[in-house]
């Protein structure tokens, strides 16, 4: 059996013997259509910071959230320091001193850090009393080197003090153990290692530290003990994360041996495909979101673009495609002025664009996948035939591409909404990659994907690359990106910090907080 | 489970069994809708005869009432389908607009323009009396749709430029409409004091079935007139504006997602206005012919709420054409049945209670309903 | 034509739209839009009126009217926040149910004659302030004085207290609400209530107070509209709902008293002269919401302020999907 070789089970002899503090114990959680957990045991000891692993999909977030009280399982059994316990929601399992921090911060926006920080408690009774608890709060966030204005709003917060007031509520609550979900996605590498120095000095504490990630290198650097799951099981329990080489882990989180790096065939990048010359633009708030940022990409390369989320990547991407009103600058597709152009404008010269969000911005859910295809060619011939659509060619259209691209659904009249998320992708690539595209903006083309799709739609890339597109890829995933991409792009708060051609990771991490090259390489 | 009984008490172990709604995650099959959509107006009927009993009345012989009332002969359906007529129109206006999520609450008013667009063809006169109805009928189409269109501009305009709720300013349009409507009975074409204008002259009728009666004696005294052809017609064509054309897909398109449809360079804005405009539109002919084949004369009392009507016949319809059609005509028999109901809310009240139960029923296409057992399965 | 009597006639006035916009401004907050308000009053103002006219006790029509359109009110609460059905059709669908229950069961009530109503009287000293004495606090209705409490009372309780505050969550950020471990459904189902309740009032307000009597649906004419529209045009605060209530009412007044007088600031009165006119003025206040909403709306595109985040939308816990 394939399945028990791969788990491996230790036994945590090695460290000194502490009492598990938190076991749940074949825990079965079922979503319609998705066995999410199955018969997973789960076993955390005081103190310690223990990574919860496994890939998109794994099943790591549903088991959190069945421990932090959000969900309830199905099967199976928690028990706290040894007594069994059982949350109906997320107050039992605070009361209990179980706290959980969201990969998608659960903070209301138009309110204060102390008001975030009061929501559902008992104290105050009535009134809100705010500057009284303006300073408790201080307080705890003093003791706790997690600095944040008590009086700020929530909406004013950069993302890691944002961050920091959602591990503040949990330390307010008196959590002892805290559960983190991916918290360091939305993050700088400098950044990190602050997170790690504030995770490390809470376990020395005495607060147990449960950290939620996919991403090897930072669970072997933070993580006391592992836990792997993959497809909703748990494949290695307990294991300590010094005793483990990396390739070891990768093949318990994925099930077989993963290619780490992809064939990329030595390409000369052609002639100018776009060039962001110069651009300004507000985000929706009406602040400053580019400023004076310029780039360029050519036929036949993948250019990436890095950065920490919210600095301009979004904006960026709503320019060049006419979604977003350009103060000053240009951009220029082959030549052609497309800035503060229509959005069919891009489209008709060859514009494709992969947006970040599938579901909100990408497709269509309740129209048939005939019609998702269709988007961006529905008035041009064969489909368009006139004022009319001709639906036996969209049919024919619909059908070809499902075929090419393997697009699993009993037919191409299923709605948007029952594909799931791999599926979902390939429709959309199908779509943008099928009108044989000059330029591909790609924004977050694999997020929330299971390996198999990200390979797919990395292959797919390259194949474009191949093709001679020129290809800008927006992703916070910094593995991908060096994987991927002939050169890249740093942004920070809407400037271009220099760019990489080697995938130099100090580098670019440098750059993504803020330092330009310049900087960089005069400091050496 | 122990666990789960000892949190929620006793209940769970004398009943271990849960409702749980799971979201669909396949499609439903063709026939599925239909039946929710059927048992959703049983229990609404059902519903509403509870009330018409608390109200002092017997709701089966109301039922009978109202089947016999309308589809008893030939000359009740008939009368059936002349209610039917404006209904139709409307149905596909509003089914057009909430096709793009655009709640147009504005049908009525709409409706009320489009009849004071054919008077005033009319009665102003635009064509003088003794014109051909050749000629009058085209003209007083025209009129009414031109009316009913810039009924429904305004409010498209103002959400296309300045984001404001057309709920609300459709809604406050139908009050002006009114108001607007009156001014004329009452001020400037009052006939003799009373509030209703002069009876139009018989070239600006719409021809009815009882016209031809000398030709074919079997529609003698039937009162369809050619306001339905426009229905019917209007039907196919919105059929294939919505699926067939590139004005319907983006229509569709933007009312699925509109953040999708822009990203695919669809002008929403002047989608916005052009919806609304084309629902006012149809919501005008529905007045036109309303005025001009059944009231022939202008009045205060055109509409039994044809408008907001229409809003429940569109989404009944589920948006689509040809079943606004069908559901028109149960509605129309509703309303020519309801006036000799009493208490006269009844067919409001009844109208109210399908739609109620209609949208809950939607919870079912969307989830599925199932009932667990509590304990953990070996 | 006295201005202060048309204002004090206002004052009452607006204050049935001040009930059902505040109403509203709560569900609203919660992040659960009704529609259903036009519908939730003329429950109120029919069954205030038809339990006052058989018992003979205004009070409990008032008590009767706030309970009746609270419990329909949870019709719209089951449908939109249970089975997570789209609130604009839902809210609509409870405007005909509502104008449809109340038109059955109120048949035959407009002849039902006079009944006693809910006391007017003047508060003691306040009614000797000159100008705002005679406006505000001469002669008006018990429930005239109840608005007055309400609103600083509202804007108190949103913003300064531990309720408040979980209102104000609810309506922006279900999900964080929720993960500490508020219980969102539940507050929804209550400020729907709450809403219908004060809808409710606004009815009984108008057929036990204001315009006695029941007059089928011109009992409200629309009002519960022109509540939803203020609710935008008050950018969801309390204290501009009650500054929009109260000159609207004022308006109302107006608009139905210019027409008295044969002189009109020493000229002749054009409207009493040209009593058809009147029809223009009748489109006053439908065509002042409209503006008011055009108005409400750019401010918020500039400011940047809007709706609670989570308006309209539904929320459910554990969906599949991060």
């Amino acid at each position: 059996m394939s399945e028990s070789q791969a788990t491996a089970v230790y036994n945590a002899t090695s460290s000194p013997p502490r009492p598990p503090v938190i076991q749940m114990l074949g825990i079965v959680k079922r979503f319609p259509g998705v066995l999410a957990n199955d018969h997973a045991d789960f076993e955390v000891l005081e103190g310690e910071i223990h990574a919860l692993l496994g890939e998109n999909g794994a099943g790591k977030s549903t088991l959190m959230n069945i421990l932090a009280g959000l969900y309830r399982q199905d099967a199976g059994m928690i028990l706290l320091r040894g007594k069994p316990v059982t949350f109906s929601s997320p107050r039992d399992a605070i009361q209990a001193g179980i706290g959980m921090v969201h990969q998608h911060f659960m903070l209301v926006p138009s309110q204060t850090v102390t008001e975030n920080i009061l929501l559902g408690l008992d104290e105050p009774r009535f009134l809100l009393r705010l500057s009284e608890f303006d300073r408790k709060v201080a307080e705890v966030s003093e003791r706790f080197g997690l600095k944040v204005d008590p009086r700020a709003k929530v909406w004013q917060l950069s993302v890691g003090e944002q961050q920091r007031v959602e591990i503040l509520k949990m330390l307010y609550r008196g959590a002892e153990i805290l559960i983190m979900d991916e918290p360091t996605a939305v993050l700088a590498p400098q950044e990190i290692e602050g997170l790690f120095t504030t995770l490390r000095a809470m376990a020395a504490e005495g607060k147990t530290i449960i950290f939620i990630s996919h991403k090897l290198q930072e669970v072997m650097a933070i993580a006391d003990r592992v836990t792997v799951l993959r497809k909703g099981k748990v494949t290695a329990s307990g294991v300590p994360a010094r005793g483990m080489s990396r390739a070891e882990l990768a093949r318990l989180m994925v099930g077989r041996d993963v290619l780490f790096h992809l064939e990329k065939e030595a390409k000369t990048p052609g002639e100018v495909v776009l060039s962001v010359q110069d651009v300004y633009a507000e985000n929706d708030k009406g602040l400053p979101a580019l400023r004076g940022l310029s780039l360029e990409v050519r036929s036949g390369e993948i250019v990436g673009l890095a950065g920490v989320a919210g600095n301009g990547q979004r904006e960026l991407s709503q320019v060049i495609t006419g979604l977003r009103k350009c103060l000053k600058g240009q951009v220029w597709l082959s030549g052609e002025l497309v800035s503060n152009k229509p959005v069919q404008f891009g489209i008709q010269r060859g514009l494709a664009y992969i947006p970040e969000d599938r579901h909100q911005v990408g497709s269509a859910p309740n129209l048939s996948i005939t019609d998702n295809v269709i988007m961006k060619s529905y008035n041009k011939e064969p489909i368009a035939h006139g004022w009319m659509i001709d639906m036996t060619a969209a049919t024919r259209f619909a059908e070809d591409l499902k075929e090419a691209y393997e697009i699993m659904a009993p037919t191409v009249r299923t709605p948007a909404r029952l594909l799931s998320g791999g599926n979902l992708q390939r429709v959309i690539l199908a779509r943008e990659i099928s009108g044989k595209p000059r330029l591909i903006l790609a924004v977050q083309p694999t997020r929330g994907l299971d390996v198999g799709a990200i390979e797919g739609v990395q292959r797919l890339l390259l194949a474009q690359r191949a093709a001679g597109a020129a290809v800008l890829l927006i992703s916070e995933e910094l593995e991908e990106l060096i994987s991927l991409s002939d050169r890249i792009y740093v942004i920070y708060e809407g400037q271009i910090m220099g760019q990489v051609t080697d995938g130099n990771i100090e580098k670019i991490g440098l750059m993504m907080t803020g330092t330009p090259l310049s900087q960089i390489e005069t400091g050496d | 489970m122990g666990q789960a009984s000892a949190t929620t008490g006793g209940l769970n172990r004398w009943l271990p069994y849960r409702i749980r709604f799971e979201p669909r995650m396949k499609e439903v099959p063709a026939w599925y809708p239909l039946a929710v959509t059927i048992g959703a107006i049983v229990v609404a009927l059902f519903l509403g005869g509870i009330l018409i009993s608390l109200a002092g009345g017997d709701p089966l012989r109301s039922y009978a009432h109202i089947a016999r009332a309308s589809f008893g002969n030939l000359g009740v359906f008939s009368d059936t389908l002349v209610k039917a007529t404006p209904l139709i129109l409307v149905g596909l206006g509003c089914s057009i607009a909430f096709r793009m999520k655009l709640w147009n609450i504005g049908a009525e008013g709409q409706f009320f323009l489009g009849a004071f667009g054919a008077s005033a063809v009319v009665l102003t006169p635009l064509l003088p009396p003794e014109s051909p109805t050749w000629l009058f009928i085209p003209v007083c189409m025209l009129a009414g749709i031109l009316a009913g269109a810039l009924w429904g501009f305004v409010p498209g305009f103002l959400k296309a430029r300045y984001n404001v709720n057309e709920i609300i300013t459709t809604l406050m349009m139908n009050y002006i409409a009114v108001a607007w409507n009156n001014f004329f009975i009452y001020a400037v074409w009052s006939e003799g004091g009373f509030q209703m204008s002069r009876m139009f002259s018989r070239s600006a009728w719409l021809p009815r079935l009882a016209d031809y009666a000398r030709e074919v004696p079997l529609f003698r005294g039937l009162t369809v007139h050619l306001g339905l052809v426009f229905g019917l017609l209007a039907a196919v064509v919105v059929w294939y504006i919505v699926y067939r054309s590139r004005w319907g897909y983006e229509i569709r398109l933007i009312g699925d997602n509109p953040r999708a449809a822009e990203y695919a360079g669809i002008n929403i804005r002047r989608n916005t206005i052009l919806v609304m405009m084309l629902s006012g539109a149809l919501a005008g002919l529905a007045g036109m012919s309303e005025i001009t084949g059944v009231v022939h004369r202008l009045q205060g009392s055109i509409s039994p709420g044809y408008g907001f009507t229409g809003i429940i016949i569109a989404w009944l319809a589920k948006l689509n054409p040809f079943a606004v059609i069908i559901v028109s005509i149960l509605f129309g028999a509703l309303i020519l049945a309801g006036r000799e109901i009493q208490p006269s809310g009844i067919p409001k009240m009844i109208q109210g209670i399908i739609l109620v139960s209609l949208i809950a029923s939607d919870f079912l296409l969307r989830y599925r309903v199932r009932i667990v057992r509590l304990v953990e399965e070996a | 034509m006295d201005p202060i009597i048309i204002l004090q006639a206002g004052v009452a006035s607006g204050t049935v739209l001040l009930f059902a916009t505040i109403g509203e401004l709560f569900a609203e907050r919660a992040g659960v839009l009704n529609l259903g308000v036009e519908g939730m009053m003329l429950i109120g103002a029919m069954s205030a009126f038809s339990i006052a006219s058989a018992t003979g006790n205004p009070w409990l029509g008032l008590l009767v009217a706030m309970l009746a359109a609270g419990l329909i009110s949870q019709i719209h609460a089951l449908i939109t926040i249970t089975l997570q059905a789209d609130q604009v059709v839902s809210g609509l669908s409870l405007t005909f149910l509502g104008t449809g229950i109340s038109l059955v069961l109120g048949e035959g009530l407009s002849k039902a004659g006079t009944i006693s109503l809910l006391p007017n009287f003047s508060i003691p000293l306040l009614a000797q302030i000159p100008l705002l004495g005679p406006i505000f606090f001469t002669n008006q209705s018990i429930l005239v004085y109840a608005g007055y409490l309400l609103t600083p009372l509202a804007w108190y309780y949103i913003n300064h207290t531990r309720p408040g505050a979980h209102l104000r969550a609810v309506g922006e950020h279900p999900a964080a609400a929720d993960s500490l471990g508020v219980n969102v459904q539940g507050l929804r189902y209550f400020y729907v209530f709450v809403g219908g309740v004060l809808a409710g009032l606004a009815g009984a307000t108008i057929s036990l107070a204001i315009s006695p009597g029941w007059f089928s649906e011109l009992t409200t004419a629309g009002q519960g509209w022109i509540a939803v529209g203020l609710v935008i045009f008050a950018q969801w605060d309390p204290l501009r709902a009650a500054f929009g209530s109260y000159t609207f009412g004022a308006l109302r007044r107006l608009i139905l008293d210019i027409q008295g007088p044969t002189t009109l600031l020493g000229l002749r009165n054009p409207f009493y002269y040209n009593p058809y006119w009147g029809f223009f003025l009748q489109m006053l206040p439908y065509a002042f919401t409209i503006i008011v909403l055009v108005i409400g709306s750019r401010e918020a595109v500039r400011k940047r302020l809007g709706a609670p985040a989570a308006l309209g939308t539904p929320y459910i816990r554990g969906e599949r999907g991060l």
